[in-house]
């Protein structure tokens, strides 16, 4: 057994070592959290969504080697930044704080944010309808800097994926939840979310919310972000995004 | 029974948990926790085993740092030391590529979990290691160097051998630890049981079903593990007299 | 060898002086300026972790008690359920038993509307029960196989001159056995206490704000990923040490 054990550490040290890129791929971080209906894991092990059929089409349309990489959500930009991943397409928004750290491409597409809720639940979306109430949030995300910036006198619950927020929204124990309105359009649509409804868009504020979702790059790495681009607007200009956005969703989503 | 089964959400598990439907996703996540555990095992025995005889035979300098590093990663949680080395890890790697003049270095997800797991292991299996070998009579070393043995091959002839025994029932110990401490991994990202667990258990609602599910593959593991330790130790006790609690 | 013992002396002030340095280039060339800002939010994570700590070190150790006597010497309904909890608890990790409590009790609650109206409400739909819950169960899993060692581990001769003594059953316990069975884990007992303090972390995936969620909201709000993080072990080495210093004297005094 010790011996085998041996023999995997040295494997994996051989791994470690010799791992140098071969080719010239291209590691598209996505989170590694399920987030319906943009990216998702079905049964059999593949992601699947709107975000990954995208990067499919830009990623062939900017003839790119892309292979996707599943990250930790939390810690998407570090990943990006400590290049464990090229870039990052999982529903980023492209807002003045990140663009400290990191460049975006282009955006490829852009939703409002919106308030859900009990459907008996009497709110709003605004400060002051949702002052004293528990309102969950994603980590690290556009909704997260909104809330503690205009939601100040509600009690935030800050979670790891939309998943769990929305778990326990169906749950009860939070009284509603702020997030993206696609992908809440598709979680009210579902069995468990039967029990809320949006109710409404928050004020926009461009600075916190951004101006659509971009892919991340690293700075300085404009080849990848010129390539990326194209990519985009190829896939814009020749309906590749239409088609895959009729798959999923009723509207356009750009 | 059908109506708790109803109530928790395990009506359908049989057809959730089908190979075909997310018992595959569970079993390929559960293969991924023990590559990751035996190659962090193995990592973290290679480690101690540097690490005990630095600690018993090395200069005053290495001593004091190997005192640092057990006692630091002792103390602070595996969850912030896996953070801390899953991104420190790979910096260092790429930089020193770089230095090397070379490209970037592809890290992949298991190969970046054994080393993490390894590094905390590695802290463990020293004391382990250390205490065994402490443990091993004196005169046994002694009448191996005046029979003229190199030092590597009273290691492996004489030490090894001789602090087996005591060395096994703290090395099982760390095993167990290692098979769940990959769950930790989930946090970081990993596609390892825990995390396909939760991916399928929050895709489909049946939060009970997997978990429950989930947790019984770890408990075999380890009840697996258990049974093979005790044969290990017996192996290893051979020929000594079966004194209980004489090897504590 | 010779030469190293002369060095003997010089090699900790010279090291020492390599940590200074290193402690100052941190505080220098490292970014420090979120420190402010998130210092109180820091301090309330601290306390969070440190009572969750306490509590489930309590209760985790109240259940240890009755599950370590029931497997040393309960009859078989009573110790066969005693070891399988314990086995349970030591065989899965404590993040999937986090997990199943907080999110596999919160899928059944919508089935349940009466439980909402409850006067549970208020402390349900919070996390930290499940939290203090979890890591108790988990103690009391850890620290039940101790403790029947423990109480395997007083001499007989004791319980049988308190018999002899007509002491009554309940008053032994209190009086020779449970004391005894305490001072065999004592010297355990500050370890235990350290792994108890190295699982709190796993809370914060439940949305419990301690100390290592704070580190995670500073990385989050300014991509900041080193310096809250060697911060963070900072803290935990120096609550483990005061542990530490806390049961060398329990021990001693």
């Amino acid at each position: 057994m010790k011996l085998k054990a041996l023999l995997a550490a040295a494997t994996a040290a051989a791994a470690l070592t010799a791992g140098a890129a071969a080719a010239e791929q291209v590691k598209i971080g996505i989170a590694a959290e399920p987030y319906p209906p943009f990216a998702s894991l079905d049964s059999s092990g593949n992601w699947v969504g709107w975000e990954v059929e995208v990067i499919g089409a830009v990623c062939a349309a900017a003839e790119l080697d892309c292979v996707i990489t599943p990250v930790a959500w939390d810690g998407i930009i570090p990943s990006l930044t400590g290049q464990q991943v090229d870039a990052i397409m999982a529903s980023m928004s492209i807002t003045e704080e990140r663009l400290k750290t990191i460049d975006f491409s282009d955006p490829y597409y852009n939703t409002p944010a919106v308030i859900v809720a009990d459907k008996s639940m009497d709110i709003e979306a605004t400060p002051d309808s949702l002052a004293g109430k528990i309102v969950g949030i994603q980590a690290s995300t556009i909704h997260q800097a909104y809330a503690q910036e205009y939601f100040k006198d509600a009690e935030l619950k800050v979670y790891q994926t939309q998943d769990e927020a929305n778990q326990d929204l169906f749950a009860g124990r939070i009284d509603a939840t702020q997030a993206d309105s696609i992908a809440m359009a598709d979680f009210v649509g579902s069995d468990t979310g039967s029990c809320c409804e949006i109710k409404g868009a928050v004020a926009d504020d461009p600075a916190i919310l951004g101006r659509g979702v971009g892919a991340g790059v690293r700075k300085g790495d404009d080849a990848l972000r010129e390539a990326l681009n194209k990519g985009i607007a190829a896939v814009l200009a020749d309906g590749t995004h239409e088609k895959i956005t009729a798959k999923y969703f009723t509207t356009s989503i750009y | 029974m059908t109506g708790l089964f109803e109530l928790l959400g395990l009506g359908a598990s049989a057809e959730l948990l089908s190979l075909s439907g997310w018992g595959g996703n569970l079993l390929r996540g559960l293969a991924n926790s023990l590559q990751i555990a035996f190659g962090a095992y193995g990592l973290g025995l290679v480690i101690g085993l540097f690490g005990a005889y630095g600690k018993l035979y090395g200069g005053k300098v290495t001593r004091d740092l190997l005192a640092i590093y057990t006692t630091v990663i002792r103390a602070v949680p595996e969850l912030v030391l896996i953070l801390i080395l899953y991104y420190v890890g790979s910096d260092i790697i790429n930089k020193i590529s770089e230095g090397l003049g070379g490209g970037r270095v592809e890290i992949n997800g298991v190969a970046a979990g054994i080393w993490v797991l390894g590094v905390v292991q590695g802290a463990y299996a020293t004391e382990v290691l250390r205490g065994a070998i402490k443990a091993v009579p004196v005169g046994q070393i002694e009448a191996a160097k005046s029979y003229g043995m190199p030092a590597f091959m009273i290691m492996r002839r004489v030490t090894i051998p001789a602090m087996m025994s005591f060395a096994v029932p703290g090395l099982a110990n760390l095993w167990l630890i290692a098979t769940k401490d990959t769950a930790l991994l989930a946090v970081v990202g990993f596609n390892e049981l825990t995390l396909e667990t939760r991916q399928a258990a929050s895709s489909t609602r049946a939060y009970f079903t997997f978990f429950l599910a989930a947790g019984f593959l770890y408990l075999m593991v380890t009840l697996c593990s258990g049974a093979v330790f005790a044969r290990v130790e017996k192996w290893a006790r051979r020929g000594q007299p079966s004194l209980k609690g004489g090897t504590s | 060898m010779t030469g190293l013992k002369e060095l003997m002396q010089p090699h900790r002030i010279v090291m020492m002086l390599i940590f200074a340095g290193l402690v100052i280039w941190c505080a220098v060339s490292l970014r420090w300026d979120w420190l402010p800002k998130y210092a109180p939010l820091a301090l309330e994570g601290l306390w969070t972790t440190i009572w969750i700590l306490a509590a489930s070190l309590v209760i985790g150790f109240l259940l240890a008690v009755p599950l370590g006597l029931a497997q040393a010497v309960g009859p078989w309904y009573l110790s066969i359920p005693a070891r399988t909890f314990c086995t349970i608890i030591r065989g899965t990790p404590l993040l999937l038993q986090i997990w199943l409590l907080y999110y596999g009790l919160g899928s059944l609650f919508p089935q349940f509307p009466w439980i909402r109206s409850s006067e549970l409400w208020p402390y349900l739909r919070q996390a930290w029960p499940y939290a203090v819950l979890a890591l108790s169960l988990s103690y009391a899993g850890y620290e039940g196989e101790v403790m029947r060692g423990a109480f395997s581990g007083v001499a007989k001769g004791q319980l049988e001159a308190a018999k002899s003594f007509g002491m009554p059953r309940f008053t032994m316990f209190r009086r020779i056995w449970l004391p005894q069975a305490i001072r065999n884990v004592l010297p355990t007992l500050g370890g235990e206490t350290i792994l108890q303090l190295k699982a709190t972390p796993l809370v914060a995936t439940i949305t419990v704000v301690e100390i290592y969620s704070v580190s995670s909201r500073v990385r989050s709000d300014t991509f900041i990923v080193y310096e809250p993080l060697l911060l963070l072990a900072v803290v935990y080495m120096a609550i483990a040490g005061v542990i530490t210093l806390a049961f060398r004297r329990f021990e001693n005094g």
